[in-house]
């Protein structure tokens, strides 16, 4: 009973991270943009977070400053891919190449740094009861926050003109900016919050998650987080769901190597990305249930002169 | 302000000359971070561009590192070319250096020399049935190929890692990583004496007369890049876009994996989890900078080896971590996807009230 309990506790701290950058890149994709740099800016928020802690002491800062590395390499991603028509999936690659190099360049001395220990948190009353409080009401207050994120972002892509904007430059760039919106502008916006998720969510595995500094760290969270709006069929909800169903593939693996199971660790690391694997195929199997919901103009160049 | 206009043709002057211009700017950024970092860029630059080249020796070490980046490209081309994004191009590396491996463990003293061609086959195999899952999902499936294939990048790396600790370690290796060394009848015949050139970089000259042939001179080859620039025009003309598909990934597995192959029973001559070294991503940025042209890619295959060189050398001479490498190639690729804009636009200075939205 305790274990099963931890074992969801931990599952719902896994899943957060991949939940916030899938959530950050929904947004982007929303909005018509693939951005395949989420494995470059995560780990690169990764090193600026871990950082920050190491020289501020505070974890807030640490977030934020993942949050703003995520943002600065998103827009200038974005400036490429929007204003200079660059193709988006090689300029995706070359954010993710130019991350993984950057990253370790930049936190080659703080490989031995060590962190102050994080706040605990608890939530009153239900943080003490037996057995289910330690294992799910003292998790870091991002893992309710992503519950709450969830909640608004459905808000605000389906309830609010906003949303309905950022949809329709999704959908069709070209009635966009007839009726006057500046789609490259509001793009642009969403590329930004994108980075600003998927940095939160970087900075999140280097300073809570695991809070340690080790070269491509993020080991492949980014890509996952790419496969799983695939996986949601572009929906925030599920986007969650799936998010969860990751982390405990991935809990599992570490459940079934402390109950003894004689498989060789590293097959047993493979099971996140075979899961993948699998659940793509699974999903994209089926053409309507992408062709449904994918936004119309995904990948595509908008110029508007042309 | 900046204002971007659509050329009425594709620029030929830029086509070629944005490689070089994104060079430079990847050069200045260098120069800037050295002075940054306190170092004498001078001193940096020569680090980077002149003792890679400076003697027959090093040249043969740039001949070296740039064999596995050009074969992977050349591989990586075709499927750019025709639109299949391959960007697992590492993994397919890693299981065709696992097949070679498997294969040169069955050498002993008294195996003949035909064990060196068998390497190469299964590493060719090796790397060909890899990208073969990839295009079977997304053949059978329309599963995502970007996706599937940089997963089993890291199913590879850790099937390595499983095999090296595992089953294949080396009981007299104390305790390392490791396979034993590979006998001396596997390793590649060099070219030269005194360079530790391989007939891999042979090997990589015939794939690019290979792939001029195949791109520009076959039917087949121009099915392909129909089919990738034109997908509904390719269906009319009856090109298979499956047929493109299988035909793209069976052929870079096959360059990954030889180039895997050529790894493991050359420079190194065993399988440790340092095999994994990067060469299927860098030849990502090896395959555009070089125009997914054949010729051009041998040139940009010997710039990128001389910044893995160059990097190895910072490390040692500079003081400055060898991650530097990575940098550098990442700044590359963003400086000539930028620069390749003006291929199809021209930059216009307007004033700040013509400004574009």
């Amino acid at each position: 009973m305790e274990s099963y309990a931890l074992l969801l506790g931990s599952t719902l701290s896994a899943g957060t991270v991949l939940a916030i950058a899938a959530l950050g890149l929904l947004i982007n994709e929303k909005a018509g943009i693939v951005n395949l740099g989420a494995e470059g800016m995560m780990l690169c928020a990764a090193i600026a977070g871990f950082a920050t802690v190491v020289h501020t002491g505070s974890f807030a800062l640490g977030l934020l400053a993942g949050m703003a590395a995520g943002a600065l390499l998103a827009v200038l991603f974005g400036w490429l891919v929007i204003w200079l028509n660059t193709n988006q999936y090689a300029t995706g690659l070359a954010l993710s190449l130019f991350g993984v190099g950057f990253s370790a360049f930049a936190g080659i001395n703080y490989v031995q740094a060590r962190l102050p220990d994080t706040p605990k948190f608890s939530w009153p009353v239900l943080g003490d009861l037996p057995v289910l409080g330690p294992a799910l009401f003292r998790l870091h207050p991002l893992v309710y926050l992503t519950m709450l994120l969830v909640v608004l972002l459905m808000w605000f892509l389906y309830r609010t003109r906003a949303g309905l904007v950022l949809r329709s430059v999704g959908e069709s760039p070209q009635s966009a900016h007839a009726l006057g919106y500046p789609v490259r502008r509001i793009r642009l916006l969403a590329v930004a919050a994108g980075g600003a998720l998927c940095g939160l969510a970087g900075a999140y595995i280097s300073t809570v998650y695991t809070p340690l500094w080790v070269e491509g760290m993020v080991a492949g969270r980014g890509w996952i987080a790419l496969a799983l709006t695939t996986f949601a069929t572009w929906r925030p909800a599920r986007v969650l769901l799936g998010a969860y169903l990751f982390g405990g593939v991935t809990m599992l693996q570490f459940h079934l190597q402390a109950s003894g199971v004689h498989v060789a660790s590293q097959l047993l690391s493979m099971l996140p990305y075979l899961a993948t694997i699998v659940v793509l195929v699974l999903i994209s199997r089926n053409p309507t249930w992408i062709r449904v919901n994918m936004p119309a103009s995904l990948g595509k160049p908008f110029f508007p002169g042309s | 302000m900046l204002k971007l206009e659509m050329r009425p043709q594709a620029s030929r002057l830029w086509a070629y000359g944005s490689p070089v211009l994104a060079l430079a700017i990847t050069v200045l950024i260098g120069v800037a971070l050295f002075a940054a970092l306190g170092k004498d860029p001078v001193r940096a630059l020569q680090v980077f561009f002149w003792e890679p080249i400076k003697s027959p020796y090093a040249l043969g070490e740039l001949a070296l590192k740039a064999t596995p980046l050009l074969l992977i490209a050349l591989g990586l081309a075709v499927c750019f070319r025709s639109n299949v994004w391959n960007i697992g191009a590492e993994g397919q590396f890693v299981i065709g250096a696992v097949a070679a491996g498997g294969i040169a463990l069955l050498a002993d003293k008294g195996t003949g020399p035909w064990i060196v061609p068998a390497i190469l086959a299964a590493g060719m195999v090796g790397g060909m049935v890899w990208a073969g899952i990839t295009a079977l999902l997304r053949d059978r499936f329309n599963a995502n190929e970007i996706l599937v294939s940089l997963m089993l990048v890291y199913v590879a790396i850790l099937f390595l890692g499983y095999l090296v600790y595992g089953p294949w370690k080396d009981p007299m290796g104390y305790n390392f990583p490791q396979t034993r060394m590979f006998e001396r009848v596997t390793q590649m015949p060099r070219l030269f004496a005194g360079s530790r050139v391989t007939i891999g970089a042979a090997l990589a000259l015939v794939g690019v007369l290979l792939l001029w042939v195949f791109l520009f001179r076959t039917r087949a080859g121009f099915a392909l890049q129909v089919g990738g620039l034109a997908p509904s025009a390719a269906r009319y003309a009856g090109f298979s876009s499956r047929r493109a598909l299988w035909t793209a990934l069976l052929i870079s597995g096959a360059t990954a994996g030889l180039a895997g192959a050529l790894e493991v029973a050359g420079p190194i001559g065993q399988l440790t989890p340092y095999v994994p070294a990067g060469y299927g991503f860098a030849a990502i940025i090896v395959a555009f900078v070089g125009r997914l042209h054949p010729v051009g890619m041998v040139f940009s295959a010997l710039l990128m080896s001389m910044f893995y060189i160059g990097g190895e050398l910072a490390q040692s001479r500079l003081g400055l971590p060898k991650s530097l490498t990575g940098v550098f190639q990442g700044l590359l690729l963003f400086t000539l996807l930028a620069c390749d804009t003006l291929i199809a636009y021209r930059v216009r200075w307007v004033g700040a009230k013509g400004g574009a939205r």
